[in-house]
């Protein structure tokens, strides 16, 4: 809140005072959580983000699964279910909720959404780290659908298969063969050493967090919020 | 070492004595080349006109084969350079191999000059540009990372086409400046000399930072901004400097704004046509690898003359030929490693990177070479020091400024210390020397002044900046390059990100670089895969599943090296024995769960296996010859009898040894698949029968008796009990022959014909259906569902053994075919006393 130039604040005040969200803002904890800490989305992004949300829900003030599965763009994305199954996590809004809701506000959808903003410039070491887990803990929750704590063979083989479900050459089985091979990776990596009657129950966090050390994920999972409106240009 | 001096010295120094007589004579002619052809022409017309008087049983025919022995000797000295700076680590390691080689050039130089007391050996810009530069250009496009090359492309081009205008520009007008103040003194070169010298000098050269860069190992979006600068910057250089010599050429006065506006739009049309040239051969190259498969051992060479006709196509429309070839490689890359045999793909790669480092070499010795010329030499302190100050000096403002500009809207900006090296990552090379050297004598007064200046900055910036590149990376803490393997974990992580964020901006509603990049993939796979790969092709080309066939081969292979230190590969070729154990390990770990098979995947779980299998299946094939069989076993009428109806007889074609065509005996394409098929089909059938109870397939018992019903002294049992007998057979039969491997090989297969009662291995039925593909059942598939979850991945962490076949869960799908090899772990896991422990039935 306090390294939010005030000069922001003000030109958004003139601009969203009718929006009733904006006060809501000011109060929440959600509000920190965006604008907070180093990396921002203003609230021009803000407000784009709003008319995009209006527009999906068709002007409701909240959002379904069904509204979202009918975007035409993302309907050939093939891990698409699970994309949209992590808008209703009740994991990715609070620090422990659990379960999934039905429909989300827009402060939801923009606490999801912050999980894709951009790097600051200047970030220390913790900083980078601290986004680091943020990120990867959506995306540990993304594949750990039963919310165990651990990425399961099923689960696992579940993700994988979407992933290459569509590039029509490889087959399911070919998908599942991949899988195991995956995880036979993360086990040995994770693992180390396992004696034969030993059993590898999945990938837990800490796991997660080690076999993906070496890609910079607070460089990569990010989105480029635009100041521009192009909500008109898409379907 | 010294020694490998000592040859070296010596080389050169034959190459001297020979060269010198002639070369001496023609003193003056700087054209060696032209010269020496010049002179072969006349020689040859001399000798006609000599008439002889009787038969020479030698001659010396020395001027007939002087130019090509010249070349020859020249490229080989050039390679005997970096092998002996190679053979010297610590060297290299402190100064770039690209300053070694100046060094050296240096060397050759004073000798030869010493010599002939003229330079006859220059860098000749014709030389240069058409049978050196293009195969580095065209190298650096084919292995050029496509994926952060395309990413990174608003910068590149930032950098290459502002970034290098501003370089040529400032300089230019820099100079002037100085000209004007008076602080050169007294040279006779105008405004426009000098912004043509600025554009011929500013541009980075890529082969001085490959050659630089590619030792110390920056970050890869650091590399890939230089590397792709100094590629795309060389296109707008040349344009630049055609302009600006077309201006020189017209003169000052005649220059207005309708010239320049001329000259803005032949900059365009001059890189994007060149560009445009480099894509159409790319589609080209593309598409006629769709249809090399018949002449694959000349399938590179389409690669390389078509790469280097984009090249020459763009040179003769006076489009940027650099752009176009550049383009051509980056753009056909993936489709024609799709395209071409594997074996064309390693050969290609090969020959580009010999072709490539091999020209490199060579024009760093020469530009090394080419200094020892008192004549080029022309000294003028304050025009050469001011000229290194201000391309240093510039071309940092150009950087931080340019990146400045870029942060605001980079999704991941770049930080100080990137962008400190990448300015100091201008290192210039041979092309602004092609360039200089190019120059008309009578336009420009001062030609010599901007040779020497030219190859003094080149000089400068390779030798210092690239032995201070190292130690200024550590010092700085620049961001390396990961070095790790990429896992397969990582890589399907990696696929994950993209599809997440494209889909997070489609539900946002923007339209950002993954929005692009995903209608672009969709795009490709359309339409652009239909286009220009084959069919087969098509389907292999992802990349996970290159990776994952990657590990599979890698795992096979560590597993025959376990096997082969161990020394008891059983299916180590022996002509004695015929290691044909194909139910063994599918008895041991597939027989207790046969019924889950057969229930599952007869049912939906299908799949086409040949388009998995292509690629990795290596069917045993029983080849064996009637001859062979008819020695050892040559009372045994009847085995024989049957071995000949029912083995698979390989379709091979016979081929010499030496032909040209072809590098091995052509092997039926559908020869594994058939096996395969007949295989998987047999045994699926075999343990129907033994598991349930199920009789066997007529077809099967009806062959047996009509064939031999005489011959067969005990082809009477019913069907059932031959099903039966059959299985318990068959284990007898793997128990024996992995415990010895060695036994005499009489032993193992005939025998078993026999006591089989004819059922002698069902797989190679020659009568019997190739299988419809989608009824093939996928044993190892069951096998994984059976596993479930939790077996899996601790048997990889079992990993003491890589020869315990079972921990190869990668090679799932090589388990049936190459079943032949899993014979080793027996003997190995277990000593031959002990008989492996019966499978369950």
């Amino acid at each position: 809140m306090n390294n939010v130039p005030s000069i922001y604040i003000h030109y958004s005040l003139c601009i969203y005072s009718s929006c009733h969200y904006f006060n809501f803002f000011l109060k929440s904890s959600i509000f920190n959580c965006i604008v907070g800490k180093g990396p921002v989305i203003s609230f021009e992004q803000i407000g784009i983000l709003h008319k995009r949300f209006k527009q999906l829900s068709h002007n409701e003030d909240t959002l379904r699964r069904d509204d979202l599965n009918t975007i035409p763009d993302l309907s050939c994305n093939p891990i698409r279910t699970q994309i949209i199954e992590a808008f209703f996590d009740k994991r990715n809004f609070h620090q422990n909720g659990e379960g999934t809701v039905q429909e989300i506000s827009f402060e939801e959808f923009l606490v999801v959404m912050s999980h894709f903003r951009p790097p600051a410039l200047n970030m220390t070491e913790e900083q980078r780290e601290s986004i680091r887990r943020e990120k990867l803990r959506f995306l540990f929750n993304m594949h750990d659908t039963d919310n165990d704590g651990t990425i399961t063979l099923e689960e696992y083989r579940h993700v994988v298969e979407e992933l290459l479900s569509r590039s029509g050459a490889l087959g399911k089985e070919t998908a599942k063969g991949i899988a195991d091979a995956a995880m036979l990776e993360v086990a040995s990596i994770s693992m180390g050493h396992m004696e034969p009657d030993e059993f590898y129950e999945g990938i837990t966090f800490e796991h997660f967090l080690k076999i993906l050390k070496d890609i910079e994920i607070e460089t990569r999972m990010n989105i480029r919020f635009l100041n521009m409106d192009t909500t008109n240009l898409c379907k | 070492m010294a020694a490998l001096w000592h040859s070296t010295f010596f080389l050169v120094m034959v190459l001297l004595a020979i060269s010198r007589p002639s070369l001496a004579s023609q003193a003056g002619n700087d054209d060696l080349q032209m010269g020496t052809e010049h002179r072969t022409n006349k020689g040859t017309v001399n000798g006609t006109e000599n008439l002889i008087t009787t038969l020479p049983i030698v001659t010396w025919n020395w001027q007939e084969i002087k130019f090509p022995y010249l070349v020859a000797l020249w490229i080989l000295v050039s390679w005997l350079c970096k092998l002996v700076f190679q053979l010297n680590p610590s060297l290299t390691s402190v100064i770039p191999e690209s300053g070694l080689l100046i060094c050296i050039g240096w060397v050759l130089g004073g000798i030869i000059y010493w010599a002939d007391k003229v330079q006859t050996f220059k860098l000749q810009p014709f030389i240069f540009f058409f049978y050196l530069l293009p195969q580095i250009v065209l190298d650096a496009g084919y292995s050029m990372p496509n994926k952060l090359f395309f990413s990174n492309f608003g910068s590149i081009l930032v950098y290459a086409v502002i970034g290098t205008c501003w370089n040529a520009a400032t300089l230019g007008l820099a100079l002037w400046g100085c000209c004007l103040g008076g602080a050169i003194g007294d040279i006779d070169i105008g405004l426009l000399q000098l912004l043509l010298f600025g554009s011929l000098i500013a541009a980075v050269d890529p082969v001085a930072v490959i050659a630089v860069f590619e030792e110390v190992h920056v970050n890869e979006v650091l590399y890939i901004l230089v590397f792709g600068e100094s590629l795309l910057n060389d296109g707008v250089t040349v344009v630049l400097f055609n302009v600006f010599n077309a201006f020189v050429s017209l003169g000052g006065a005649q220059i207005n704004a309708v010239e320049i506006i001329k000259g803005i739009i032949s900059f365009f049309v001059v890189a994007l046509g060149g560009s445009l040239v480099g894509v159409i051969f790319a589609l080209l190259i593309s598409l006629l690898t769709r249809c090399t498969k018949n002449i694959q051992i000349i399938e590179p060479g389409f690669i390389f003359i078509l790469g280097y006709l984009s090249y020459l196509t763009a040179e003769m429309l006076s489009l940027s030929a650099i752009l176009s070839c550049t383009f051509c490689g980056v753009c056909c890359q993936k489709y024609i490693n799709a395209n071409m045999d594997k074996r064309s793909v390693s050969t290609l790669r090969y020959v580009m990177k010999v072709f490539a480092n091999g020209s490199e070499t060579i024009i760093f010795v020469f530009l090394g070479i080419t200094a020892i010329d008192p004549s080029i030499w022309v000294w003028n302190t304050a025009f050469i020091l001011l000229t290194l100050l201000f391309i240093f000096v510039f071309r940092f403002i150009g950087v931080f400024f340019l990146t400045w500009i870029l942060n605001q809207y980079r999704l991941v900006p770049l930080e100080f210390i990137d962008q400190l090296m990448m300015g100091y990552g201008g290192l210039r090379g041979a092309v602004a020397y092609g360039l200089v050297v190019l120059l008309d004598e009578n336009k420009y007064k001062e030609k010599n002044l901007m040779i020497s200046t030219t190859l003094l900055v080149v000089y400068f910036t390779v030798m210092l900046q690239g032995i201070t590149m190292k130690p200024l990376v550590t010092w700085l803490k620049v961001k390396r390059a990961a070095v790790t393997e990429r896992t397969l974990a990582e890589i399907i992580q990696n696929r994950t990100f993209d599809h997440i964020l494209v889909a997070i901006e489609d539900i946002s509603g923007q339209i950002g670089h993954n929005y692009m990049r995903d209608k672009w993939n969709n795009f490709e796979e359309r339409w652009l895969y239909w286009l220009l790969m084959t069919p087969s092709a098509r389907k292999s080309c992802d990349h996970i599943f290159n990776i994952f066939h990657k590990l599979n081969l890698k795992d096979a292979m560590s597993y025959v090296k376990e096997g082969e230190r161990r020394g008891s590969l059983a299916f180590v070729r022996n002509e004695t024995k015929a290691d044909v154990d194909f139910n063994k390990k599918f008895s041991g770990n597939f027989s207790a769960m046969m019924p889950y098979i057969m229930a599952e995947n007869m049912g939906s779980d299908h799949v086409p296996v040949s388009s998995i299998l292509w690629d990795s299946v290596h069917s045993v094939c029983l080849d064996m010859h009637e001859k062979d069989l008819k020695m050892r076993e040559s009372e045994d009428f009847n085995a024989h009898h049957l071995l000949e109806q029912h083995l698979y007889r390989g379709k091979k074609q016979h081929r010499h040894r030496y032909s040209r065509e072809y590098l091995e005996v052509n092997k039926d394409k559908n020869e594994v698949q058939e096996i395969f098929q007949r295989t998987m089909r047999s045994r699926l059938e075999s343990f129907k029968s033994a598991k349930m109870g199920v009789n066997p397939p007529k077809k099967i018992s009806y062959h047996l008796k009509k064939d031999q019903p005489q011959k067969m002294p005990n082809g009477k049992s019913t069907d059932n009990r031959k099903s039966h007998a059959y299985g318990k057979e068959d284990l007898e039969f793997s128990e024996g022959d992995s415990a010895s491997g060695c036994e005499a090989a009489g032993g193992s297969f005939p025998m078993r014909a026999h006591r089989g009662a004819g059922i002698v291995n069902p797989a190679f039925n020659a009568e019997m259906d190739p299988m419809p593909a989608m009824q093939q059942i996928l044993p190892w598939l069951a096998e994984a569902e059976v596993d479930s979850s939790a077996v899996v991945p601790s048997q990889r962490a079992q990993l003491t053994l890589p020869c315990t076949p079972s921990n190869l869960h990668r090679l799932a799908p090589l388990h049936l075919t190459t079943h032949s090899f899993l014979l080793a772990d027996s003997p190995a896991t277990q000593d031959t006393s002990e008989p492996p422990p019966p499978p369950v039935v």
